[in-house]
């Protein structure tokens, strides 16, 4: 072997530029694939912008309303009940016709209606039934539009198309562009998406249904895992005696941790509504659900938390003569705060999330009130997200991604606190 | 440079050597702003076995890393002045340094064998230097080496188990097979014996004491009856800098520094 | 009295034995002087009447609001009519639907036929009466509770040691709840999957090949019972896994080693939490991706090269879960590689390796197992993941191996199953269940192994 010292060295200055290529090579792909993700990441939240964005604005159209009583059909009668079915559309209508002559006849009737949303109704019977005078008077009023002329507007439909192919024919885009031109038909800020709750008509359909649901949600799940989460915890960390039966509990939280969240969802389905009978649909169950989904998340984090508080703090309060307890409550936990809150809110912000489970236990159900309590049918943002990406109007498509980027930001807030409490209160040993 | 004698050395006794493979010349290592090494100057000599001793953080381990720019793998490291191998200076530009640690072979103060088995061990590096043309030739190598490193009988039968399996010992033989098996000028060992008991130091000593044969063997120890036991000369490093170099007999017995007797007297450690 | 008002008072009741045990034992030792006479502190003392106060009548409130509502209905059912008791828990079901509705008043008393309206009658009868014995109840519990513990205290009796035990109880009973989960979602999901195992064969539904659970509703047709052969849904959630992992295992672990081995601190510092923001999306984000953009690419991609691809193909949804799970895999392979000794590398780099020969043969081949246990996670979570294959993946079950068709998975039917309106002891319901079942079994398997398989790697490293 020692002759060939000088062997040795040729046949590893021979192997040099195939090893440097192939050094090359790998770092090229280490480098490829974190580029890949990251500019997954840049793209998805690219083209949920892109997409979203538009539905923060909202086609809106001013018309000159006269309530008329014979066009109401309401022939002198004031009861409620005249005024509950009196025919406010038929208001609309013409003013339309006030304003294009030549919607005429039953057709061009309706062809003028579809430009406005049929909220419209409803405003004009709200603003009737609060004030019946103003019947024989006339004002000018601005309502939503309606989503084809919403989704013309943002230049989602072609005109160019052959007019058998688009939803707007070449009529209804005429009195478009003659509205336009004299300012009554606008894009402006889309409130209603803000204070409406969902609907099946896009234009009027908005989060706040949803919103309401998720901090209901949200607020049940808070309540319960968090104090549970941490005394399951402390017990376990401080108290639990080092025997099978923890043994048992932590392997079994920890599994937990793992197990797909729709099961979670088949057990409050047959747990929660078949056997307990608690009422479908509502923030309660849903609630609850997620308890049992985010309680092991924060179990684990506050116990690393605990476990990071060094022995000296329990030894010190032990030598005081403190009990266990007293050292648990008065010394371990607050150190250990920071770190399970952040815990806490990293589960939170899971459940937040999560879609799945809330499926099985009805939360996705059409729901167009706003929630007022924790039995209330409700549904959740990342479900109404699901309800609007299934829907079929076009329309829907920008409101789904304006309302994940409400749900984004939702998250990035509560990631965001999470964050600055690390950051405030983060403790070296 | 001036690579045969040292102006400004402030070292005591002889740095140079007859035949040598590494000449050091005013050698500095900074981590960062701080200076880890003084402008240390010394020869490595083939068949020879340099013991380097000094209190803990004299800089010693880090001088021995400067030897296969292991200092490399460090980001805040920074080397200056001349190392030559060979008559290259093996910090310039050209010099590769996957072929500078094929020469140069390292073992360590904790055994580290790979996750693979005994036998993969010590067929790792000339595996990826492409020095066996076959399996054949490869197995040669392995058994070579393992019988050099007096570790062959004991593992002969089991070259497929893990490379962990093995006693802390016989673990740091696998490393010192797994240095030869790649056919290296020099080894370098830094402090082999640490982690060992009494009987597997001795054996790793004797082996070194063989090895001096066919290398240049540079070994970092703490110990200085090991330094007495297996080196021809002792190099003496105190705070960074080189205080004394001389052949081991006239060090151990008429050490000239006042840092150095105070050393090997025992009044530090 | 509702049960918020009821738990306010409950809250009073506490607070003042809170105040009552306190004074009371510093009453009996003469005051602040005689303090040192008390075996615990005053405090101790209150929160030891406070407990006994709170604790029993709130466990009863518990159990009572659990309970009450199906034994009423147990109790009110029997005011059916005896032909609708005979006709079998479906007509049951809808019998008590009708009453549902008058009680809510979506249905007016007047138009419900005798039966439904006495029912409702009935239950109301039977909630009114439950509210009041609930609320003397608790009261009685509360407050004798109450005087108990009072009667109790003397300056002898080790309150803070009562009190101690009594909280770690309280602690052991939240740790014993993930127990409880566990066991809740087997037995619940067992019990109704036995019920489906009773309709259908367990061996058909694990070999049968032909899964069409819609015909079961139409119950008056010939093959009403539907057919459950689950082999087709097998297939399509491992062929959607198996496409996820072909795209995160090679990109996470790509991802990774150059994260851990290459990358400079600046780079680092910003790709990682790039990385780990894919983690902290929502799967209905994915799902809407995947739906609206990545199956509608890949079809007009397939049209341009000839390939006929479903728009709701496997490998769309593949593809995208795929995505999600990079960061699941990249972090648990990071941790893995920065756990393997520096010792190591250095071992290999002083032999000669380079960088990269001495990641892969030597740090990669240390973290193996931690690795290997992070891909098991990963599988077990892809084949969990509901949103992003319901949103995508296709409904009808096919047994296919071509990844551009669209293939139905066991999550995407528990869905189905489940959502609309429809009687709850169908065998299609049930069906759902008995997937449910296959899925737990699955992932809980995969979990036990994986963790077992990363613990053994830590302590190989401690």
């Amino acid at each position: 072997m020692s002759n060939s010292v000088q062997q040795t060295q040729a046949r590893v200055a021979a192997s040099l530029r195939r090893r440097y290529r192939a050094e090359r090579r790998f770092k090229l792909y280490g480098l490829l694939a974190v580029l890949l993700g990251v500019s997954f990441v840049l793209f998805l939240f690219g083209a949920i912008i892109a997409q979203g964005a538009a539905a923060f604005r909202q086609a809106q159209v001013t018309l000159d309303i006269q309530y008329n009583e014979d066009v109401l059909g309401l022939a002198g009668e004031r009861t409620p009940e005249a005024l509950a079915t009196a025919d406010y559309a038929a208001l609309v209508r013409e003013a339309l016709r006030a304003r294009f002559p030549d919607a005429q006849g039953r057709e061009g009737g309706r062809a003028a209606l579809r430009l406005v949303s049929n909220s419209a109704a409803h405003e004009l019977q709200r603003r009737v039934e609060v004030d019946p005078s103003r019947i024989g008077t006339g004002e000018r009023l601005t309502f939503l539009a309606g989503a084809d002329v919403d989704q013309f507007l943002k230049g989602k439909i072609d005109r160019t198309l052959p007019e058998d192919q688009r939803p707007l024919s070449d009529q209804q885009i005429a009195w478009i562009d003659a509205l336009r031109e004299d300012g009554a038909l606008r894009l402006a800020f889309n409130r209603g998406f803000f204070t409406n709750g969902d609907s099946r008509e896009p234009e009027q359909a908005g989060v706040l249904g949803a919103l309401a649901g998720s901090m209901y949600t949200l607020l049940v799940t808070l309540v319960l895992s968090f104090p549970i989460g941490v005394a399951a915890a402390a017990y376990l960390e401080e108290f639990a005696p080092r025997n099978r039966w923890t043994d048992l509990i932590e392997v079994n939280i920890n599994n937990l941790a793992a197990v797909p969240s729709i099961v979670f969802g088949l057990l409050g389905l047959a747990l929660f509504l078949n056997f307990f009978g608690l009422p479908r649909s509502a923030p309660l169950v849903g609630g609850l659900v997620l308890t049992l989904l985010t309680l092991p998340t924060i179990i684990i984090t506050s116990r690393a938390a605990i476990r990071a508080v060094p022995p000296s703090i329990r030894e010190a309060a032990l030598g005081m003569g403190a009990s266990n307890l007293q050292m648990v409550t008065d010394h371990v936990l607050p150190l250990a705060m920071p770190g399970i809150l952040t815990g806490a809110i990293i589960g939170l912000a899971r459940a937040l999330g999560e879609t799945a489970p809330l499926l099985m236990i009805g939360m996705v159900a059409f729901i167009v009130d706003v929630p007022r309590g924790f039995t209330d049918p409700s549904t959740v943002l990342p479900v109404q997200v699901f309800l609007w990406a299934d829907s079929p109007e076009r329309a829907f498509v920008e409101r789904t991604s304006a309302a994940i980027i409400v749900l984004l930001l939702f998250l990035l807030i509560v990631n965001a606190t999470a964050a600055v409490l690390r950051r405030r209160f983060e403790r070296r040993w | 440079m001036d690579l045969s004698a040292p102006k400004n050395s402030r070292t005591i006794g002889d740095v140079t050597a007859p035949n040598p493979v590494f000449r050091a010349r005013e050698v500095n290592v900074f981590y960062d702003q701080k200076r880890a090494i003084h402008d240390v100057s010394i020869d490595i000599a083939r068949n020879e076995v340099l013991a380097m001793i000094g209190p803990s953080g004299c800089g010693k381990s880090t001088f021995l890393r400067c030897l296969n720019r292991m200092n490399d793998t460090i980001p805040a490291a920074r080397v200056t002045g001349l190392i030559e191998m060979d008559g290259q200076d093996i910090y310039d530009k050209r010099q590769d340094v996957v072929q500078l640690r094929a020469r140069v072979g390292m073992v360590f103060q904790k055994p580290n064998p790979f996750p693979k088995t005994i036998y993969e061990n010590v067929a790792y590096g000339p595996r990826i230097h492409g020095l066996a043309a076959d399996r054949a030739a490869l197995d040669e190598i392995v058994q070579v080496s393992l019988q050099r490193a007096g570790l062959w009988d004991e593992v002969k039968d089991r070259l497929g188990h893990p490379g962990t399996s093995l006693s802390g010992g016989q673990q740091q033989r696998l490393c010192i097979a797994r240095a030869i098996a790649v056919n290296p000028e020099v080894i370098l060992m830094d402090e082999p014996c640490s982690a060992l008991d009494p009987i597997a130091t001795a054996r790793i000593e004797d082996l070194i004491d063989e090895l001096r044969a066919s290398y240049a063997i540079c070994v970092v120890t703490h110990s200085m009856q090991q330094a007495a036991r297996v080196s021809q000369r002792t190099a003496y490093f105190h705070l960074g800098e080189l205080i004394e170099v001389g052949l081991t007999d006239r060090i151990f017995t008429n050490p000239r520094h006042r840092l150095t007797e105070a050393y090997i007297t025992g009044r530090f450690g | 009295m509702s049960a918020s008002v009821l738990l306010l008072i409950l809250m009073g009741l506490m607070v003042a034995g809170y105040l009552i045990g306190r004074l009371r034992s510093l009453a009996m030792v003469g005051g602040a002087r005689g303090l040192r006479r008390l075996q615990s502190l005053p405090h101790y003392y209150g929160l030891y009447t406070a407990l006994w106060c709170g604790l029993p009548a709130l466990l009863v409130l518990v159990l009572w609001g659990a309970f009450q509502e199906p034994v009423l209905v147990q109790l009110a059912q029997r005011t059916a009519p005896v032909e609708v008791q005979e006709a079998g828990a479906v007509q049951m079901d809808l019998y008590m639907n009708d009453v549902r509705n008058v009680l809510s008043g979506s249905v007016a008393a007047a138009q419900a036929s005798p039966g439904v309206a006495a029912t409702a009658e009935r239950y109301r009868q039977l909630h009114g009466a439950a509210r009041l014995a609930l609320t003397v109840l608790l009261l009685c519990l509360a407050i004798g509770g109450l005087l108990w513990a009072r009667a109790r205290i003397d300056p002898q009796r080790r309150a803070r040691v009562a009190v101690e035990n009594t909280f770690q109880y309280l602690l052991l009973a939240c740790s014993m709840l993930a127990v409880f989960i566990t066991l809740g979602i087997f037995l619940s999901v067992v019990y109704e999957s036995v019920q489906f195992f009773r309709a259908v064969s367990p061996l058909e539904f694990l070999f049968g090949t032909n899964w069409s659970p819609q015909t079961a509703i139409r119950a008056d047709q010939v093959g009403s019972s539907g057919s459950f052969g689950a082999v087709p849904l097998f297939l399509g959630t491992a062929m959607i896994t198996g496409i996820a992992m072909l795209v995160a295992v090679p990109l996470g672990l790509f991802a990774a080693i150059y994260l851990a081995e290459y990358a400079g601190a600046k780079f680092r510092a910003w790709a990682k939490p790039m990385l780990e923001v894919l983690a902290g999306i929502p799967t209905v984000v994915y799902g809407f991706f995947a739906a609206l953009t990545m199956g509608p690419a890949l079809r007009n991609l397939g049209a341009t090269i000839g390939l006929d691809v479903a728009a709701e193909s496997a490998l769309a949804a593949g593809l995208v879960m795929g995505i999600m799970i990079i960061p699941f895999i990249s972090s648990l392979a990071d941790d893995m590689i920065t756990a393997v000794p520096q010792s190591l590398r250095d071992g290999a780099y002083a032999l000669g390796a380079t960088r990269s020969e001495a990641i892969r043969q030597v740090v990669l081949r240390a973290a193996l197992p931690g690795i290997v246990g992070g891909v098991l996670l990963a599988i077990s979570r892809a084949i969990g993941e509901t949103m992003i294959v319901v949103m995508a993946a296709g409904l009808a079950a096919k047994m296919t191996a071509n990844p551009f068709d669209a293939v139905t998975t066991v999550t995407v039917q528990i869905v189905t199953l489940l959502t609309g309106d429809q009687e709850f002891d169908g065998p299609k319901t049930l069906a759902a269940f008995a997937l449910g079942l296959m899925l737990f079994l699955l992932t809980l398997a995969l979990n036990v192994l994986a963790l077992r398989v990363v613990r053994k790697y830590r302590e190989q490293y401690e």
